[in-house]
C-alpha cells in the first residue's frame, strides 16, 4: 500500500516537473496554437496552424526568443467547449506557457479559465465575443476586434458623416444584434447626435412594411440595423418600394452575397463594418510573400495568428523572462507591438486599443473596402 | 392622415395573403371538421414551386411581362393542387373512420414531413429572388411624406379579389359547390343521396391548396425571401385569422385575415413594433370570449 502510494507520488512528481524542465533555462520553449483542426470549422483551424507554423519558423530563423528556439504544439478542440477544456489541460500539463487560440468564442472562454489557473497566457486571433476578455482573467488577449467595437466605429462614422440627418437604430433582440445596436447608439450619443427612433423588430418575419412606413413618417435618412442580412435586406427592399431613399448601415453580418440577392438595386450604397483585409497592409507585405512562396494564401485568420505569436515573442524579449504574468503585464503597458497587422497595443482587458474595423460598401452587386 | 393611409395599404396587402391561406383552413374544417396543420407547409411548397418556375422561365428567357407572372401562378397552382390532393389521399383518407384525433396527429406529422422534405431537397438556407414587379404610384403627398402604392401591392389585392370571387361562385353556384355544402352539412346523408363524398373532399383539398399557391406566389413576388420554415409562421397567422373570422365560414376567413393584417400593421405603426403579435393574439382571445364562434361563424346546431 505504502509503496504504491509512493510510486504514485513519484509519477506525479515526474509529470509535474516535466513542465518545469521544458521551460527551464535552456532548451526549446514550448508554445501552442489551439483551434478546430477537425470538424466543420477545420478550414479555420488550418489557417491558424499555417500562421503559427510560419511565425515560429520566422522567429527561430532570427535566433528564437532569448536565444532559445520555439517548438509549436497543436491542440484540436473542434470548436467543442468540453474538448477545449481538455485540450487546455493537456497543453498546460505539457509545459506550454503561451497559447495562440482558440478560434470559437465558445471554446476560448472556458479554456481561458483553465489557462488562468495553470499560468498560461492566451491570445485569441478570432474570438470576438466581448465576454472573452470581459470575464477573462490576467491572461486573456485577442488580436481581432470585439463585436461591440464595431458599434463604436459605426456610431462615430454616422455622427461624423451624416450631420443633421435623422438617424434610426433598429435591432433584432439577438445577443449580436442588440449588442451592436446599443454600442452604436452609445457612440452616436457620445458624439452629440441623438437618434430619432430606436426600435426592435422580430427576426424571421417577412413583412416590415409597417416599420418602414414608420421610418418614412419620421423622415429618417439613415438607419443602423443591428441584425442579420435577411431582415436588413427586406427592410431596405421594402423601403425602396415605399419610395424612400434610405442609407442602411450594418455590421459584419451583411457581408454576404445573399444580401444583394434580396435587395437588388436597392442595396446600392449600403455600408457595413468588417475587418480590413490584412493581406493588403504594408506591414504584412513581406510575410505575405513568404506565405505565397509556399503556396499558402494567408487569408482569414492566418495573419491574426501570426501576429499573436509575434506579440508574445516581443513582449517576452522585452521583459527578458518567460513568466506569463510578467509578459501579460508588459503586453498591456509597454506597447505598441510591431506586427504583420501593423502596430498593436492592448488595453487593461487585453483588447486591441484601435479596433481594425473599416467600412465596406455595396456597389453594383459587389462589396469592397471603402 | 397620409401616414395612416400608407399603413392601411400595408395592412390590407398583408391581410390579403393571410386571408388566402385562411380560406384553405376554413374549407377543410367546414367539410371534414379537422384542422389541416400541414396547410401552412403546402403554402411554403407553393412558394418554392413558384420560385423554381421563375428560375426555369428566366433560363428560357421567357420571364418577362405580366403573362410570365400569370404563367408562374398557374404552374404553382397546378403543382400545389397535386400536393394537396396527394396529402389528403395519403395522410387523411385512410384515417377517415378513425377517432377524431388521428387525422390531426397525421396532419402534424405531414407538416414535419413536408418541411424536412423541402429542407433536404432545397437546402436550409434562405432563397432570395430579386424584385420582379418594381415601382408603384404616388397616391398622395403630405409635406415630405409620400404615400406609395406599389404595383406589387395592387397585384396582390387584385389577384386576391379575382380569385376569391371565382371560388365563391364555384362554391355557391356550381354542382361541385352544392356537393361540398351538402357534405359539410351531413356527410352520410349526402352519400346516401348519391354524392361521391371522397371525390368532393379531395376536390376541397385541391381548391384549398391552389388558393394557398396563389398566396405563396404573391408572397414570393412581394417579399422575395423564402425558406423551408415560412409555412409555420404564415400558417399560424392564417389559422388565427380563420378562427377570428369564424372557422368554417369563407367570408369570415378573408375578413379575419384582413383584420389580423390590419391589427399587426397599425399596432406597429403607433405602438411598439415588437409587440404586434401580442396585440393580434390578445384581440383574438378577447373576441373569442364574447363571440366563441368567431365574427361570422354560425352557431353549431347539434343534430339529435
Amino acid at each position: 500500500m505504502l509503496s504504491r502510494r509512493l510510486m504514485l507520488g513519484a509519477v506525479l512528481a515526474v509529470t509535474t516537473s516535466t513542465g518545469a524542465w521544458a521551460q527551464g533555462n535552456t532548451g526549446p520553449i514550448r508554445i501552442a496554437t489551439a483551434g478546430p483542426m477537425t470538424g466543420q470549422y477545420a478550414a479555420f483551424g488550418s489557417q491558424m496552424r499555417a500562421g503559427a507554423e510560419q511565425a515560429v519558423a520566422d522567429i527561430n530563423a532570427r535566433g528564437g526568443v532569448m536565444g532559445r528556439q520555439l517548438v509549436l504544439e497543436i491542440g484540436d478542440d473542434a470548436c467543442d467547449p468540453r474538448q477545449a477544456v481538455s485540450v487546455a489541460n493537456q497543453l498546460s500539463s505539457r509545459g506550454v506557457r503561451f497559447v495562440a487560440g482558440h478560434f470559437c468564442s465558445g471554446s476560448s472562454i472556458p479554456a481561458s479559465k483553465v489557462y488562468a489557473e495553470e499560468g498560461v497566457l492566451q491570445i485569441s486571433p478570432a474570438s470576438t465575443n466581448p465576454r472573452f476578455t470581459d470575464e477573462g482573467g490576467w491572461n486573456t488577449f485577442r488580436t481581432c476586434g470585439r463585436d461591440d467595437q464595431q458599434g463604436q466605429v459605426a456610431g462615430r462614422y454616422i455622427a461624423d458623416n451624416f450631420k443633421g440627418k435623422k438617424v434610426a437604430i433598429l435591432h433584432d433582440n439577438s445577443a449580436y444584434g442588440k449588442g451592436l445596436a446599443d454600442e452604436t447608439k452609445k457612440a452616436l450619443n457620445a458624439a452629440g447626435t441623438q437618434e430619432t427612433l430606436y426600435a426592435a423588430y422580430t427576426p424571421g418575419e417577412r413583412d416590415y412594411n409597417a416599420l418602414v412606413s414608420r421610418l418614412k413618417g419620421a423622415a429618417i435618412d439613415v438607419v443602423y440595423v443591428g441584425g442579420y442580412h435577411t431582415e436588413a435586406g427586406l427592410i431596405l427592399r421594402q423601403a425602396k418600394e415605399q419610395g424612400m431613399n434610405l442609407t442602411l448601415i450594418g455590421g459584419d453580418a451583411l457581408v454576404t452575397n445573399e444580401f444583394w440577392q434580396i435587395t437588388g438595386a436597392a442595396g446600392e450604397g449600403t455600408l457595413m463594418t468588417f475587418s480590413s483585409d490584412p493581406r493588403k497592409r504594408a506591414s504584412a507585405a513581406e510575410v505575405v510573400q513568404r506565405f505565397r512562396a509556399k503556396n499558402i494564401d494567408p487569408e482569414g485568420y492566418v495573419l491574426y495568428t501570426y501576429a499573436a505569436i509575434q506579440i508574445w515573442a516581443q513582449a517576452a524579449a522585452k521583459v527578458n523572462s518567460l513568466d506569463p504574468k510578467r509578459i501579460a503585464e508588459a503586453m498591456k503597458t509597454q506597447g505598441p507591438w510591431q506586427t504583420v497587422l501593423g502596430e498593436i497595443s492592448f488595453d487593461r482587458k487585453g483588447d486591441v486599443t484601435v479596433p481594425d474595423y473599416v467600412f465596406y460598401v455595396w456597389k453594383n452587386g459587389a462589396y469592397s473596402e471603402m | 392622415m397620409a401616414y395612416a393611409l400608407q399603413q392601411l395599404i400595408n395592412g390590407i396587402s398583408l391581410g390579403m395573403i393571410y386571408g388566402l391561406i385562411a380560406v384553405g383552413y376554413t374549407m377543410v374544417y367546414g367539410i371534414i371538421g379537422m384542422i389541416n396543420f400541414a396547410h401552412g407547409d403546402i403554402f411554403m411548397i407553393s412558394a418554392f414551386i413558384a420560385l423554381i418556375a421563375v428560375i426555369l422561365l428566366s433560363l428560357g428567357g421567357l420571364m418577362d411581362g405580366p403573362a410570365a407572372i400569370l404563367l408562374v401562378l398557374v404552374i404553382s397552382m397546378a403543382i400545389t393542387a397535386l400536393y394537396g390532393w396527394t396529402l389528403e389521399r395519403v395522410a387523411y383518407r385512410p384515417l377517415r373512420g378513425s377517432f377524431r384525433l388521428a387525422p390531426l396527429i397525421s396532419a402534424i406529422g405531414m407538416s414535419i414531413v413536408l418541411q424536412n422534405y423541402v429542407q433536404v431537397s432545397q437546402g436550409a438556407r434562405v432563397k432570395p429572388l430579386e424584385p420582379l414587379v418594381p415601382g408603384g404610384i404616388e397616391v398622395m403627398r403630405d409635406g415630405a411624406f409620400v404615400v406609395q402604392f406599389s404595383y406589387i401591392q395592387m397585384l396582390i389585392i387584385a389577384v386576391t379579389l379575382v380569385v376569391l370571387a371565382v371560388f365563391t361562385i364555384l362554391v355557391t353556384r356550381t354542382p361541385l359547390g352544392r356537393a361540398m355544402r351538402a357534405c359539410e352539412q351531413d356527410r352520410r346523408m349526402a352519400a346516401l343521396l348519391g354524392i361521391d363524398t371522397d371525390r368532393t373532399i379531395s376536390l376541397t383539398f385541391v381548391i384549398g391548396a391552389s388558393l394557398a399557391a396563389v398566396a405563396g406566389t404573391m408572397y414570393l413576388l412581394r417579399y422575395g425571401v423564402i425558406d423551408f420554415y415560412i409555412g409555420f409562421l404564415a400558417g399560424v397567422k392564417a389559422f388565427t385569422a380563420a378562427v377570428l373570422g369564424g372557422i368554417g365560414s369563407l367570408p369570415g376567413a378573408v375578413l379575419g385575415g384582413l383584420l389580423i393584417g390590419l391589427i399587426e400593421t397599425f399596432w406597429s405603426a403607433y405602438f411598439s413594433v415588437q409587440y404586434k403579435d401580442v396585440a393580434a393574439f390578445s384581440i383574438l382571445a378577447i373576441t373569442l370570449i364574447f363571440l366563441p364562434t368567431g365574427l361570422l361563424g354560425r352557431q353549431e346546431v347539434e343534430k339529435v
